[in-house]
Order: structure tokens, then sequence, then C-alpha cells
């Protein structure tokens, strides 16, 4: 029998005061699609980074078709066929898509950099793999699923056998994660295989022909989604049965604490992203802001929180006027806000967990008298905190950067819901959170809720916003375009407002791909 | 979930070490490169560096004279760091420096007579207050239009440089023919160390060596300890969080270079008043430039500060018994300085270096 594709042997990776990967051992074949499922901080991500060269193992050994390999850097990892996406883009915005794929590897005479025979190549791999996009384009004018395209065109380009995704459906729309199935099973069928790493059950069982699953660590089973289902996934991974759909009880909506009337702000390029919205949350109830990522969203949620000014309409919190307030007599009043990019707004990644729990109430008792900090309560808050949201970690004074994705995550909700707001606004609260998790969050939103605490929820995820709101808006194109009570829209209702309400969802996929494919035959 | 208190401080201890390797095993370095530039030069690196190690801490004057040269680097230093540590690179030190200078120089006169505690009391506040005055403004068009500092600052040192020019050949110069004010009295000045402490040896080292160590203390307290350092440091490692934090990023910014422009003010302050008891145009040899250098190499820590001022301080007075008694020429020390200050800049050279041995060290032993 031919050795493996890819076999990891007993790898073992330590970091201070945590056992990351204990001896893990896995093999890929030619051809195959394996998802890599695992409660968060169970060690998915140091796994792929040891393959990828970006972390070294303490012990352990990788093997590529047999050979015992030493993968130091990327770039042996790249040498050997081994392409990694990861959750953060790395591509250099301002370049085009050609600059950006042939970046480190440029087809070069005497020096200069032959553009066109880089355009030349980045065609071909597009067009064999299927991959559209333009070679022309600019890295920063493109949708996300487009970057994330860009980036596995990088892989392929330097010619991976191995691609390997971290989270690569976290941050795309539900269209465009079926793009990247597609792209992904037509990766395969031209003898690739692929890693994946999801939280979401649903697509480990609609793409993987392998789960290997993963706990403390360790790699607790491995299954095939025709043998299982989403509760015996989400079973072997929490180790506990999993609820998805919390228990909610009617909403007991009470007085107006956010107004919000004909609201208009602009975006970064002084475009108006929202263009007059009005609307009301209530206490005890949970208003869902549903619509396709890029519709006005993040003015709207920065413009409610005093990160961006706006250029017309009022914005009142329990009746007074905040329009022009900052973020901080904002947060005082009694808002809270859990950012959609936790490294970017949520976190301060070089400060430690227990400076990080108290940012925002920094300059207030307990943890601050007269302008000095009150270490001792500092600690304790952020050790409860860390406790009740279950953030796993060896110690509340390393660092955010060293937590995993998902349980940074879990450390702003910690801090934003642990303020006890009268107001809490969460952009993709669950964003790279497990299924325990999700629960867990999901059930702490909706007693918010049953507090008499008022939520206003942005979600991407149609499921997310079913499961939790009393109300939802849809937002396209900077507007509310319509508004449902709870459990009075399918997912196809939602589906069609969110795209502009004129039925044209299906012809807006193609004309995507199609201008794409242009710039590809041009 | 949770380790024992010996795990938590041996790792604690660990990552002292790993803060300290690289400023270390830089030095180390820039010492070895001296040498061997000294050997191709045709002179003995080990003659030259007891030479210089008795110039530097060889007795007790030969400390204070560490000392005395290390107090303005520690001031302009801490000053550079508490801007770095907010993410503001204060390349204007020397412009400040320059301004709390003279504020020592003319308000020493004016307070002629005064009780001598009071009178350093006045005139340190008064030098920190122009310091950061002089950064004020580079601050406000930071925070408002967001003009770089680092042009900024630099423009308002040369326009301090020239103010101080103009000022000491004309309306502040004392008789004579030389370009300077006119000497401070007593009262106005800062004693020496050995006049205030009866156990010290006698040397040219003042007050102002202790004020910068205890100064550079509080400032450390003030960064870890203190809503307005948390909010400098946030502000420095991440901007667009501590926004959403409620964090005014352009008060802080400001708030920020103003202190940084306080600290080298008063480098300015106590070389006047603990060293050359005047002001002339040249009496600040690019120390705030200098304070980059340390600054860098205490990697902004301000209690590294100290030991990086007092590594220059040394530098600086061994240079001289270096060059006498090795004959080895003193610019070589500008050489070693320059090695220190790439080295640190270079920090992933010095790294790449500690992780193979330390890779090769694990490999061997396992
Ligand atoms: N750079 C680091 N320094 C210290 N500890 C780290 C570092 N990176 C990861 N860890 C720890 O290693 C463990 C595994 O983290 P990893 O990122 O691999 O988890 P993950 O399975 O990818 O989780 P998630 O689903 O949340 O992304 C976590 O407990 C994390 O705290
Ligand atoms: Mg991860």
């Amino acid at each position: 029998m031919a050795p493996p594709l890819m076999e990891l042997r007993d790898i073992t990776k330590r970091f201070p005061g945590v056992l990351a990967n204990d001896s893990v051992s896995l093999s890929i074949e030619p051809g195959e699609i394996v998802a890599l499922l695992g409660e968060n901080g169970a060690g998915k991500s140091t796994l792929m980074n040891v393959v990828y060269g970006l972390l070294s193992a303490d012990k352990g050994e990788v093997r590529i078709e047999g050979d015992a390999v030493h993968i130091r850097s990327p770039r042996q990892a790249i040498d050997l066929g081994i392409g990694m996406v990861h959750q953060h883009f790395m591509l250099v915005p301002p370049l085009t898509v050609t600059e950006n794929i042939v970046l480190g590897n440029e087809p070069a005479h005497a020096g200069v950099i032959d553009f066109s025979q880089a355009r030349e190549a980045v065609r071909d791999i597009s067009k064999r793999y299927g991959l559209a996009v333009d070679p022309d384009a600019v890295v920063q004018d493109l949708s996300v699923g487009m970057q994330q395209r860009v980036e596995i065109l990088k892989a392929l380009y330097r010619g991976a056998r191995i691609l390997i995704l971290d989270e690569p459906t976290a941050v795309l729309t539900p269209q465009e994660v079926k793009g990247l199935f597609e792209v992904v099973r037509s990766l395969v069928t031209e003898g690739l295989s692929v890693v994946f790493i999801t939280h979401k059950l649903e697509e480990v069982m609609g793409l993987a022909d392998r789960v290997v699953v993963m706990r403390d660590g360790r790699v607790v089973g491995e299954t095939r989604p025709s043998e299982t289902d989403m509760a015996g996934l989400a079973r072997m991974m929490v180790g506990r049965e999993v609820v998805f759909r919390v228990e909610k009880k009617a909403s007991g909506r009470g007085d107006t604490i956010l107004e919000v009337d004909d609201l208009k702000v602009l975006d970064e390029r002084g475009l108006e992203a929202v263009k007059g919205v009005s609307f009301e949350v209530c206490t005890g109830e949970i208003v869902a802001l549903a619509g396709v990522g890029g519709n006005g969203q993040t003015e709207l949620v920065e413009a409610l929180t005093g990160l961006r000014e706006a250029v017309g309409g009022t914005i009142s919190l329990k009746g007074k006027d905040f329009t022009h307030a900052a973020a901080r007599e904002i947060i005082a009043a009694g808002l809270s806000h859990v950012p959609e990019d936790r490294h970017r707004r949520g976190l301060v990644l070089d400060f430690d967990l227990s400076e990080n729990v108290i940012l925002g109430d920094h300059r207030r008792a307990p943890f601050a008298r007269h302008g000095v900090l009150d270490f001792a309560a500092v600690t304790d808050v952020a050790r409860k905190r860390i406790a009740d949201y279950d953030v796993r970690t060896p110690s509340e004074r390393v660092k955010a950067s060293a937590l995993s994705g998902g349980n940074q995550q879990k450390l702003v909700l910690a801090r934003e819901l642990g303020r006890d707001p009268d107001l809490l606004v969460a952009a993709q609260p669950t964003r790279g959170l497990d299924v325990g998790a999700i629960e867990f969050v999901h059930s702490q939103i909706l007693a918010e809720r049953d507090r008499g605490k008022a939520v206003l929820l942005v979600s991407l995820e149609l499921e997310e916003i079913q499961i939790l709101a009393d109300r939802i808006l849809v937002i396209f194109e900077g507007r509310i375009v319509k508004e449902f009570a709870a459990g009075e829209a399918s997912d196809e209702d939602l589906g069609y407002y969110m795209t502009g309400g004129s039925g044209e969802k299906l012809a807006f996929d193609a004309e995507e791909v199609r201008s794409a494919d242009d710039g590809v035959d041009a | 979930m949770t380790e024992s208190m010996h795990e938590m401080t041996i790792r604690r201890l660990l990552a002292i070490v790993r803060e300290l390797a690289v400023p270390i095993v830089s030095v180390v370095i820039a010492m070895v490169i001296g040498s061997i530039i000294m050997l191709i030069s045709g002179f003995d690196p080990v003659a030259a560096f007891s030479a210089l190690l008795k110039g530097s801490f060889g007795g007790g004057r030969q400390i204070g004279e560490t000392m005395l040269r290390a107090t303005p680097l520690m001031f302009t230093g801490l000053a550079v760091a508490y801007g770095f540590r907010a993410g503001l690179f204060n390349i204007g030190a020397e412009g400040q420096l320059f301004m709390g200078g003279l504020s020592a120089a003319w308000l020493g006169i004016v307070l002629a007579g005064l009780p001598r505690p009071l009178n350093i009391v006045l005139m340190i506040l008064a030098g920190a207050a122009i310091g950061a005055a002089w950064a004020f403004i580079p601050a406000l068009l930071k925070a408002r239009v967001g003009a770089h500092e680092v042009i900024t600052t630099m423009m308002f040192t040369y326009i301090g440089r020239y103010i101080v020019s103009w000022l000491v050949t004309g309306p502040l110069k004392a008789p004579g023919q030389i370009p300077q004010t006119d000497v401070l009295p007593t009262e106005s000045t800062l004693p020496k160390l050995h006049e205030v402490t009866a156990f010290l040896p006698i040397s040219r080292a003042h007050l102002g060596f202790a004020i910068a160590v205890v100064l550079a203390m509080f400032v450390w307290w003030v960064l870890k300890y203190t809503s307005l350092g948390y909010e400098s440091r946030a502000v420095g490692y991440n901007p667009w969080a501590s926004e959403t934090g409620g964090i005014s990023v352009s008060a802080t910014t400001v708030k920020a270079l103003c202190i940084s422009g306080a600290l080298a003010g008063l480098a300015g302050v106590t070389e006047v008043m603990g060293v050359h008891l005047r002001l002339f145009d040249q009496f600040s040899p690019g120390f705030g430039f200098t304070g980059i250098a340390v600054a860098l190499l205490a990697k902004n820590n301000p209690i590294g500060v100290i030991a990086a001022a007092i590594l220059f301080g040394a530098l600086s007075a061994g240079g001289g018994t270096m060059q006498l008694e090795a004959e080895v020429p003193q610019k070589v020390i500008f050489v070693i300085q320059a090695l220190i200050i790439f080295l640190v800049a270079a920090e992933q050279i010095a790294r790449w270096i500690i992780g193979r041995a330390s890779r090769e060290g694990v490999e061997h032993a396992g």
C-alpha cells in the first residue's frame, strides 16, 4: 500500500501552561477532504500552523509521501506542496490580484517582473480550477469571498497539493460559502487534498470525506459524514449532548431604549452607507438586523456606538439625544458593543486578559480609584469572567494574542455582557465559536432579554437570527426594507428582501461570476 | 486549567529572561565587533575595554562621571520611551530639551536670592511645563489634522534651537565675548550628590541623577498602574480597540506627547542646573537623539531606560580613558554605540541567533 500523501505522527506542541497538541497523529490521502473539528482551543490551528511551518513542534514528525520532512518555515512548506489560507487574509490590499498571487515568486527576466507572463499564469490556474477572478482587479475592492479566492489561487500558483483552510467560512456570506464549496470540490477532482477547519457542523456533513475530531489537544475520534449526524458530531466534540435551539420564552417588550430616526452615515470613501434608517429597540426584546454583509450594517453600528459621525438624523438612548456623543459617554449610558472584528476593535492583543477585561471600565470603580488601577479588583473580576465564559487559558496574565480564535471571541463577550448593559449591540457575536459556546452565548443573550435588557443583534447568519430575534429588520443597501415579527419569515423570505426584494438573488450571483469571467477571457 | 504558583513564577522569570536576552546579546555582539575592528586597526581590544571599564567604573570619581553622563540620557530615553508606548515617535526630544534648558537658565537668574529647595522645585516644574508646551503644538496638529509627529517635533527642534541661539547671542547674553547666559547663582543649581549624601565619594554627579532614577520608576508605575498609562499603552497597541473601549485617541495622543515633552524638558533643566550652570548654544551634544537609542535598547521599559542610560553614560565616560591609556581613538566608542543601536533595531538578527542557540540546546538535550 502506498504511503499517505501526508502523515503527522505524534505531533506535540506545548505553550507556556498549555499542552496545545498532545501526540496528534493524522493522515491525509490524495484527493481527500478532511474536516478538522473541535472545541475552541482544542488545538486545531496550532496543529495546522505546525504543518505550515509557522510553529515548530516540540516532538513528532511530518511525512510527505512516506518521507520524513523538517518544516521550519512556510517557505519550506510551500516547497513541499503545502498551502494554507488563514482566517485573517495575508494579502496586500492596494496591489492587484496578479501582483498578490505572484508576490514572492515573480516570473522575472533579469530582475524585471514579467507581468504579462504572470497574468497568463494566473489565468491558467484560475481556468484550470474554475476559480473565476479578474487578474487586474485591485484586492481592496474585492469582496471577502473573492479575496479568499485570491488566497487560494496564491497557494495553487505556488504548487500546493495539500490545501489547509482555517475557518474559511467564518467570514463568508451563505452564497459565498456555496461558491467556496464548489471550488473545494473542483480542487479535489484535480487531485488536491484539502484540510478544512470549521465549527459549522452542516458544512462538515456537506463537504467532508472524513472528519477528525480534536479535544484538549488530542484526537478523540474519527468518522465519516455517512456514519454519523450533526448531533453525533457535536457529542464527539463537546463530550455531551448539545441543544442547537435554546429555549425561548415570549418577549416581555417594554419601554423604548434606543430610538434611531432617519439616520444617515457615510462610509470610508465618503459615500452614504446608511441612507435614512429609523427603528427602535425596547427593553425585553431582541431586534435582529439581517442583511448581506456590506449593506451598511458596519457603519450603522459604528454610528450607534459613537465610533462614526452621523451626517443626518438622530440617535437617542433612554430618551436622551446621543447623536453626537463620544463612545465613552455611550458606554457610560449603559451600552455594550460586541464589534464584528475582534482583532481590530474587540481586543488589544498585546494586553493580557485582565487588562482586556476592563477595557471601557478602566476609569471606573472598582477597577480604578482616583486614576489608579486596583489590580486586585481587576484580577478578581477577570478570573470570574474567564470562568463564567469558559475562556480556555492557563491564567489571566497571558496576552490575548495567545488565546485561540474562539476564546478571544468569548473574552470579548465576557467583557461586554459581564458589564450588565441596558442595551447590547452585538455584531456577529458567535463568529468563530464552537457549537457548545454558541449554545451558551445564545442562552446568555436570551437571559439578558428576559431580565428586561434590550439587544440589537447584527448577524449574517439567518439561523442565529431565527433562533434569537423577536423582531427582524432586513437591511439592504443602507435602508431597512422590511420588518418581520419572530417566526413570521422563512429563510427564503429573508433572503428575498436581503437581496433587494427583486428576486434577483441568483442573477446577482451569476453576474458576479460572469464579470469575473470576462476578466479571465479578456 | 489553573497552574501552580510555582509554574507561574517560572514562567514569569522565563519571560523576563527572554525580554532581557535581545538587548544583552546586542551589546555583547557590538563589543565583539568593536574588538574585531580594533584588532584589524592594530589596537589591543583587551587593553581598550579594561581602560574603558576603569574610566567608567574604576573608582568613585569615575562612577560619578558615568552617572553624570547617564542623567540627561535617562530623561530623554524616558521621554522617547513614553512616546513609543503610546505609539508616538517623539524624534524632537532635543528641541524640548533646549526649551527646558532655556527656562532653567532664565528662571534661575530671576529667582536669585530665594531658598534653594524652592528654586529647584520651581525650575523643574517650569522646565517640564515648557517641554510639554513645546510638544503640545505638534501633538495638537497630530490629533486634529493627523500631521505626523516625526515631522512636526523635528521642526520644533529647529525652532527651539534657533530661539536658544538667538537668545544666548542677544537678549540673554552675559557680558563678555562668549555667547552664553549668566552663570546661575548657587541657590538655582542642583547640588552634587556627594554634597547631599555624606557617604558618596566626591564626583561631578549631581542630584539630577537621583531625580531621573526616581522618575523612571514613577513613569514605570504610571504606565502599568494608572488609567492614564493604561490608555496610553492601549492606544499605542491598538487605537481602534481603544476607541471602541471609549478611550479618546486624540486626547490620549496629546497627553502622551506632552508627557514625553515634559520628560525631555527635564534633561535640559538638569544639564543647566547640574553641569553647565548656564546656557549656551552647544550645551547638548544631541542627548535628545541619543535618547532614541536608549529607549530602543531599553525596549521602551522605563526601568530598562535606567540601565541603558547608564551603559551609554559609561561608554561616554570611559571613552576618554580608553583613548588616553590604550590609545584607541574615542571614535571607536561611537562605532560600538552605533552597532548597539543597529543590532537592537535589527532585533530579528539577535532573535535568530538566540533561537538557534536554544533550539540546538534542546536538540542536544533531547
Ligand atoms: N501563541 C500562543 N501562545 C500561547 N498559547 C497559545 C498560543 N497559540 C495558541 N495557544 C493555546 O493553545 C491552545 C490551542 O489553540 P488553537 O489556536 O490551536 O485552538 P483552536 O482549536 O484553533 O481553537 P479555535 O476554534 O478557538 O480557533 C489554546 O489553549 C491556546 O490558548
Ligand atoms: Mg483556531
